[in-house]
């Protein structure tokens, strides 16, 4: 499959010198042309920081400290985010990268009608485009996302919380971007207008052929929407495989603690099993494995060293990665 | 993917996470006390205000004339003898200029002192009491509110002969809480309802405690531009009312200099010396009270605290400008991957 947005040893800190806290550490994660791909993890364990990181727009004193994040367009060469200008970037964000907020519920401007708050981003990106058709693209979109264009003049106060999260999720496609973020879209909503929401985005997604990186804790969200599922733990990725495949066969103990923590629908009864103890202060991380203090499996070099995310020795073949020392890197293997 | 691990674990030593706080700790007490001076503004405030305070407290020893003696040298401009020039009475301006500061200094002061105290005390107890002491509280306001002061204070000066400066302070003080009493109490409503006052009043901390443990500090930024407004106006009120000859004539303020200007016309007879330095104290007063106001504005509210410190320094030695929507990218190591850049959208279409 054709990338279309590849992170390469992404580093981010809080902070400058000695002082800084490290949130996302050398994180490798590559986004696949028209995927959805979910990133899980508790809170704290650097999803938000790792996608406001690959965008730069973290707030001060974020600061990323090393890394490349690698943007493949459609039909021109590809180009580094966080080398671009600020023009550049300004250009870049929206068009190419939208993100829906965590939250986005409250991420609209209470006195303005929706019909403004969605052509402001057209005024700004194609100022060349008339007013007609820029009402036309924003009536157009929706009805993308379900929604009556007749509510067009409507102020935010007047849709429920769904309307006004598919108004968030519209605005972030009104330039037709290759690739969308969304962090915690959902959180806020029930989990009848949870499942209506994604389901749409989903068959939006196979109809306007854009890519999904879904941020999210709850990871029975993710098993059934995405594609690959990336499971986050105090900064860095842990393990990284098919969705189907985390369902059923998790290698890493913490992605079997999550997977754990709620019940299936069907199968036969089990007994459900949180992961004990919090998530680690990011200050002061642990040494070795950063979950080997809440590990039910840690064995000796669990503390002393830290583990490669690397493809383990599988027999099937799957294209799957961990970061586990109880399932090794083969050597010679990356 | 191989990470070095060494380098790793050198980073983050295996110390517990307490361990750094506390080693931290001494530094940054230091720091966060002249916090408040490394911001600019309030800094060239706190030098103009200081300035004038010191001229306000020795200006009666230092002058070089006496202000009121008269002399032979008639309405001249500036020179080495006059830094001011002189008056049509041979009075040295420099002399009156100086000894003027200590009376505007000490009506401003005291009056807003007076203001900000009635105003925090009725606005603040009116907002957090609410029902009838609200309405009782309010209603006291609302009266001093439609209050002309500066009337009122001509009657009050006129009706009392030689008023003393603590008298006109006094006054100006006491009709000039009334404003700032309705926005502190518009804020306490605000603010009373938040959850965290909800919580202390859930756990049952006393009233006193609540007030000035949890509403206090939120109000720090509204008392404090209060009182830099109360001062301000008292000044110009205390200067108003000699320039229109009200208070007594025997002291000098810088609004008796501008009575006598304009008695004798000094704008007529192009002695400008006469009233600009009298007025261009009164602007570096005013201009020094709103800097330490901007400050205190954001020196109180942490968002703005951080944002206005935009450039730090990097481990290396290299500065990192902070700014919010671009975060910032250090040192990157890695080869340049292309020069391709995003294309104009109407290019790609």
């Amino acid at each position: 499959m054709e990338p279309v947005l590849e992170i390469r040893n992404l580093n981010v800190d809080y902070g400058l010198g000695d002082k800084a806290v490290h949130a996302v550490r050398d994180v490798n994660l590559t986004l696949h042309r028209g995927e959805v791909l979910g990133l899980a993890g508790e809170s704290g364990s650097g999803k938000s920081t790792l996608a406001y990181g690959l965008t730069r727009l973290l707030a001060p004193p974020g600061v990323i400290t090393g890394g490349e994040v690698v943007y493949h367009p459609e039909r021109s060469p590809a180009y580094d985010v966080l080398r671009l200008t600020d023009n550049e970037l300004r250009a870049f964000r929206w068009a190419e990268t939208a993100i829906v907020f965590q939250g986005a519920m409250n991420s609209l401007n209470p006195v303005h009608k929706i019909s403004t708050q969605l052509t402001d981003v057209l005024r700004a990106h194609e100022p060349k485009m008339s007013e007609h058709s820029r009402n036309a693209r924003a009536r157009e979109m929706l009805k993308v996302v379900g929604i009556s264009p007749d509510r067009m003049e409507a102020y935010p106060h007047q849709l429920s919380g769904g309307m006004r999260q598919r108004v968030m999720i519209g605005m972030a496609l009104i330039l037709q971007p290759q690739v969308v973020i969304m962090d915690e879209p959902t959180t806020a909503l029930d989990v009848v207008m949870q499942r209506q929401i994604l389901g749409q985005l989903i068959e939006l997604r196979e109809r306007l052929g854009f890519s999904v990186i879904f941020i999210t804790h709850d990871l029975s969200l993710l098993v059934e929407f995405s594609n690959r599922i990336a499971i986050m733990y105090g900064g860095r990725i842990v393990e990284e495989a098919p969705a189907s495949t985390i369902y059923r066969d998790a290698l890493h103990p913490y992605s079997k603690g999550l997977l754990g923590s709620f019940p299936a629908l069907r199968g036969p009864r089990r007994e459900l099993a949180g992961i004990p103890g919090s998530p680690p202060d990011l200050a002061g991380m642990p040494s070795g494995c950063s979950f080997h203090p809440r590990c039910p499996k840690a064995f000796d070099p669990c503390s002393a060293n830290i583990p490669v995310l690397g493809r383990p020795g599988t027999p099937d073949g799957s294209v799957r990665s961990v970061a586990c020392w109880l399932h090794p890197v083969p050597a010679g293997e990356e | 993917m191989t990470i070095p691990t060494s380098s790793i674990e050198q980073v983050i030593p295996g110390q517990g996470s307490m361990a750094q706080p506390e080693s931290v700790r001494p530094g940054k007490a230091k720091r966060q006390r002249f916090l408040f001076l490394r911001n600019g503004k309030a800094a060239t405030g706190l030098v103009i205000l200081g300035v004038y305070v010191v001229l306000a407290i020795i200006g009666p020893w230092i002058t070089p004339y006496d202000p009121s003696a008269r002399g032979n040298d008639l309405v001249q401009p500036p020179s080495a003898d006059h830094w001011f020039g002189t008056t049509h009475l041979g009075q040295d301006v420099f002399s009156q200029v100086l000894e003027g500061t200590q009376s505007v200094m000490f009506v401003g002061f005291l009056a807003g002192t007076i203001a900000t105290v009635l105003s925090v005390l009725i606005g603040v107890t009116a907002g957090y009491l609410g029902g009838k002491a609200d309405d009782t509280l309010s209603a006291l306001s609302n009266v001093f509110l439609v209050i002309p002061a500066v009337p009122l204070m001509i009657i009050i000066t006129s009706i009392l002969e030689n008023a003393s400066d603590t008298l006109i302070a006094l006054i100006i003080g006491l009709t000039s809480w009334s404003w700032n009493a309705r926005v502190l109490r518009a804020q306490t409503l605000s603010l009373r309802r938040r959850d965290y006052v909800e919580a202390a009043r859930a756990t049952g901390e006393k009233t006193w405690r609540i007030v000035i443990f949890e509403l206090l500090p939120n109000l720090t930024a509204v008392i404090a531009s209060g009182f830099v407004g109360t001062v301000i106006f008292a000044v110009l009120s205390e200067i108003t009312l000699a320039f229109i000859g009200i208070t007594s004539n025997s002291g000098w303020n810088w609004g008796t200099i501008l009575f006598w200007a304009q008695g004798q016309q000094a704008l007529g007879q192009g002695a400008w010396w006469w009233f600009v330095p009298a007025g261009l104290a009164i602007a570096f007063l005013g201009t020094a009270l709103s800097l330490i106001n901007f400050g205190i504005d954001e020196f109180v509210s942490p968002r703005l605290r951080s944002a206005g410190k935009t450039k730090l320094k990097t481990a290396s030695g290299g500065t990192v400008r902070m700014r919010i929507g671009f975060t910032p990218v250090l040192s990157n190591s890695a080869e340049p991957h292309t020069h391709a850049r995003p294309l104009p959208r109407e290019a790609v279409k």
